[in-house]
């Protein structure tokens, strides 16, 4: 090949590194998908020649340089291709969420202002269609899937391999304006545009340039070893920065392999076929999967649950001192060695976990059983801290310093400060470029030296280096006896019983903290199950007396935990209700990143918030819903409140 | 419109051809109970016909009339423009006509990959002999039909239970899996006998999006037995009344719910025998 892109420094660009790998790991797989029931799978220079073929028809259609192209649809190498074509054509891909609504989608194709849309199937290019007449500068739609389009009017809609197939008819024609425009790219143009899930207001887009991405996947890639002979499964969503660095930033700079499931619903068989060595799941997948295996369990032969019992006992003893390479007895190194035989091994293998070198997880603060769990069968998980804004990596844990109330140290090239209210800000070469069209926010998040505000509080612990969260700097307030108020803090302590899926605190400038919650369906449905407790639905479970009775002791205990620290001990929970309804992202009360929207709770449940503290011993209400279809419809319930008890002050004992 | 022989053009864009198999007063006797009395219909190519009527009506034995699993006593079947003689139900499974049946007839203990593939055994030419040894050519024949199977298992989106044995499925699963069995046959006329009985309302309309589909992507002609009135007048192009063995009513939706006997019908009025 005749491309000269890359400079004295290394490749400045995307397609610089795609082209550098072409060359230098032709044959070596990059992506493979299961289709039809076979991992089909394509090689770096294979990759190559797919995402030219894209480009050079983007460029027939008349893609211009600077040009945002919106990419939807679930993880497939089609689609990752769709955004290195966007660079090389000198465009910007915008990877949307697959889940949106079309009103969700239409606010963000239009304030992006793309030109063309590459969505996955039927379904999104349905949606796109719906809020066309809001769409100002959209042109034409590249559809994957054909299935259920062929009669859909194609004055505007093309089929992906068609636009491939015109590039490549045309490739004597435009591969001269091709490899101009990608000479252009350099470190400072733009590479990626991701909207952030906006957990207040309006969805916005972080600019990220070739830098932000280039420099943080090698420093993040060295700082784990990461290898290309590496394998990661791609499965959580295209717009989450996370995804975008793992499966295009990390699988570029290092020239591993990308595998995309067949489906959502084979992601589980698709990961043990894998076995990825790169893993990355948030600490709900964990969750799960730990609550399937405790389920499964349950219901196994009394010989293996005493097998397992009695080997779990060994690995939570010394299993996470043999992955941290800890001195530990010949005894119990045998002991684990056969473990490993019976129980650690098979068990890994079944939850696709036997290969995984690098684990991590990140998103929402992890149980420590849960975390505690994955390390004893020697998995290397571990926490890391990081943002969109900072193209992901601001703190990582380093392998052998892992541990669940941490999110580790600085990753290399990041410096942290912690301002005098406890917000942390960072300064690093993955800092973003901009909020797109919005210079307002853009100049409140980072100041003139590139310091970004994380808008989450925490502190560094003097002992070790590492950062601990404790909550979103804005939801960190004060009760009205003026201690500190984290509800963030609390809900994790309380989400972490299997029980719970749900929880959100109140009390900011109250004198008491109150709490809502919702049972997890799964774990309380199973144990209603084992009992004979007869429900029909989620609301009628959620007010059985038992069910509150078996959350009330949780609340309890996790006040008991609260009142030993000397600084949130004020944070404890008097009263609580049990929700009639699972909180959820098409209602707007989570965001499509399932975390809490505090204000939209707040005013939607208002009548039950002043229950909780007016001294009632129970709330009528009636929560307007929406279904996924989008319609409407209203859920009325009457919910007992409880009081819970509420432990000393140690604080103030120490001070009397 | 449709009185021109070589069909016409759906307002949704769909080609119908011409008549494929037109039966003849059809009589169908069980001992001294007539089960169809002289009836006649046509199919087009690539329509989706329905057959309605109360129970007992005749519907399902109309249904293997046309299979060519019942031979009637009286009546002609004319198929692909020749009349069709008695045959034997090798043949009747060669002719390009799959089913599904009212009460799920899949192999229990069988995956669901393995319930497909049992629907391409028409499509394979090498014997036991051959087979068993698993080389050359039933090595080959094998590896086609199984890339057909999962085209169909990548279309009905059932990959995820594609090695599930079908007994731990649930029912709406089930009757998806017959449908993916039945369209391994690669048939061009697909019979299904009340595909969406005992389904929720989203398994319904899932279903209705795959028989649509299915029309639709490989153009074939689709009978279909169905109580849900809602769900026939939105599927079908044309439709069949039936009531005690006879037609009382075919054209359009929209005729049918217009036509006063099949209203009587349903509605339930005194009958005169």
């Amino acid at each position: 090949m005749a491309y000269k892109l890359v400079s004295a420094d290394g490749p400045q660009s995307v397609p610089a590194l795609l082209h550098r790998n072409a060359k230098q790991f032709a044959n070596a797989p990059a992506y493979r998908e299961k289709e039809f029931g076979i991992w089909q799978s394509w090689t770096w220079s294979q990759t190559r020649d797919e995402v030219e073929a894209l480009a050079l028809g983007l460029l027939e259609l008349g893609a211009k340089e600077g040009d945002f192209i919106a990419i939807i649809g679930r993880n497939r190498p089609y689609l990752y291709w769709a955004m290195m074509a966007a660079e090389m054509v000198g465009a910007v891909p915008v990877p949307l969420y697959q889940d949106a609504n079309a009103e969700e989608m239409a606010y963000v194709l239009d304030h992006c202002g793309a030109r063309f849309v590459i969505a996955g199937d039927q379904e999104q290019v349905d949606k796109v269609l719906e809020v066309e007449d809001q769409l100002t500068q959209f042109e034409r739609i590249i559809y994957l899937d054909p299935r259920g389009l062929r009669k859909y009017d194609h004055s505007a809609l093309d089929q992906y391999t068609a636009v491939q197939e015109m590039g490549r008819k045309a490739r004597d024609k435009q591969i001269k304006e091709l490899e101009a425009r990608q000479a252009k790219l350099n470190y400072d143009s733009t590479g990626v545009m991701l909207y952030t899930s906006g957990t207040t207001g309006k969805p916005k887009g972080v600019v990220l340039s070739n830098r932000n991405i280039i420099e943080t996947a090698k420093s993040s890639s060295e700082f784990d070893g990461l290898r290309q002979t590496d394998d990661i499964l791609a499965y959580l969503p295209m717009a989450w920065v996370g995804d975008f660095i793992f499966s295009v930033g990390q699988a570029l700079w290092t020239g591993f392999c990308t595998n995309c499931p067949e489906s959502a619903d084979t992601m589980h068989v698709d990961l043990r076929e894998i076995g990825p060595t790169y893993y990355f799941a948030p600490p709900r997948v964990f969750e799960t999967q730990l609550t399937s295996v405790m389920i499964r369990m349950e219901d196994a032969s009394r010989f293996k649950k005493w097998l397992f019992d009695r080997f779990m006992k060994v690995a939570r003893k010394v299993g996470p001192s043999i992955l941290d390479g800890k001195p530990v007895g010949l005894m119990d190194r045998l002991k684990y060695g056969l473990g490993e035989l019976m129980i650690y091994g098979p068990l890994k293998n079944t939850l696709g976990l036997s290969r995984v070198r690098v684990g991590y997880t990140a998103g929402e603060a992890i149980g420590p059983e849960i975390f505690d769990f994955y390390r004893s069968l020697g998995i290397n998980l571990k926490q890391l801290y990081g943002q969109t804004e900072a193209t992901v990596f601001i703190t990582a844990q380093p392998d052998g310093e892992v541990r669940s109330d941490t999110v580790g140290v600085t990753c290399p090239g990041v410096e942290l400060r912690i301002a005098d209210n406890g917000e942390v800000f960072y300064r690093s070469p993955g800092v973003f470029v901009e909020y797109y069209k919005n210079p307002e926010s853009t100049a409140d998040t980072k100041d003139a030296e590139g310091w970004v505000a994380t808008g989450d509080a925490g502190f560094i612990e003097e002992s070790t280096g590492h950062l601990r969260i404790i909550d979103r700097a804005k939801d960190v307030g004060k009760m009205a006896d003026g201690s500190l108020f984290a509800p963030k803090y609390v809900e994790n302590k309380l989400k972490f019983f299997p029980n719970i899926l749900e929880a959100v605190v109140f009390g900011n400038g109250r004198s008491e903290c109150t709490a809502f919650i919702n049972i997890d369906l799964t774990a309380v449905g199973n144990w209603a199950e084992r009992n004979n407790i007869g429900y029909a639905s989620y609301q009628e479970l959620a007010r059985h007396p038992q069910v509150m009775d078996q959350i009330q002791s949780h609340v309890e205990e996790v006040n008991a935990s609260i009142a030993e620290d000397e600084m949130l001990s004020g944070c404890q929970v008097h009263r609580f209700v049990v929700l009639h309804k699972e909180l959820d992202a098409d209602d707007g009360e989570l965001t499509r990143t399932r975390k809490v929207r505090r204000k939209v709770i707040g005013e939607k449940f208002e009548d039950i918030i002043n229950a909780l503290y007016d001294g009632s011993p129970s709330v009528s209400t009636v929560t307007e819903v929406t279904y996924e279809d989008g319609r409407k419809g209203s859920i009325a319930a009457t919910l007992e409140v409880r009081d819970a008890k509420v432990f000393a002050d140690n604080r103030k004992k120490a001070a009397a | 419109m449709k009185d021109q022989a070589d069909g016409y053009v759906t307002a949704d864009g769909r080609q119908i051809g011409p008549v494929v198999m037109e039966m003849k007063n059809i009589t169908l006797r069980f001992g001294g109970v007539e089960a169809i009395k002289d009836i006649s219909l046509d199919i087009r190519e690539g329509e989706i016909r329905a057959i309605i009527g109360p129970n007992g009506a005749g519907k399902s034995s109309m249904l293997n009339v046309i299979s060519g699993f019942y031979v009637p006593q009286d009546g002609e079947v004319w198929y692909k423009g020749a009349r069709r003689a008695p045959m034997k139900p090798f043949q009747v499974a060669q002719q390009g006509i799959a089913r599904t049946f009212q009460n799920i007839a899949l192999f229990e203990g069988m995956s669901v990959l393995d319930n497909v593939m049992t629907g391409r055994l028409t499509h394979m030419e090498t014997g036991l002999f051959w087979q068993s040894l698993w080389k050359g050519k039933a090595e080959r024949e094998e590896t086609a039909n199984r890339e057909v199977a999962e085209k169909i298992i990548d279309f009905l989106e059932i990959q995820a239970i594609r090695k599930t044995p079908v007994s731990r499925l649930s029912y709406g699963l089930k009757k998806r899996v017959e449908l993916a069995r039945a369209l391994a046959a690669e048939p061009s006329i697909l019979l299904l006998d009340e595909p969406m009985a005992g389904m929720n309302v989203e398994e319904k309309e899932d279903m209705s999006r795959f028989i649509l589909d299915v029309n639709d992507e490989f153009g074939t002609t689709i009978v279909l037995i169905e109580h849900d009135m809602g769900v026939v007048m939105d599927l079908s192009d044309r439709v069949v009344v039936m009531d005690y063995g006879k037609k009382i009513g075919d054209g359009t939706p929209h005729d049918v719910r217009n036509n006063q006997d099949v209203i009587d019908a349903y509605l339930g009025v005194a009958h005169d025998d």
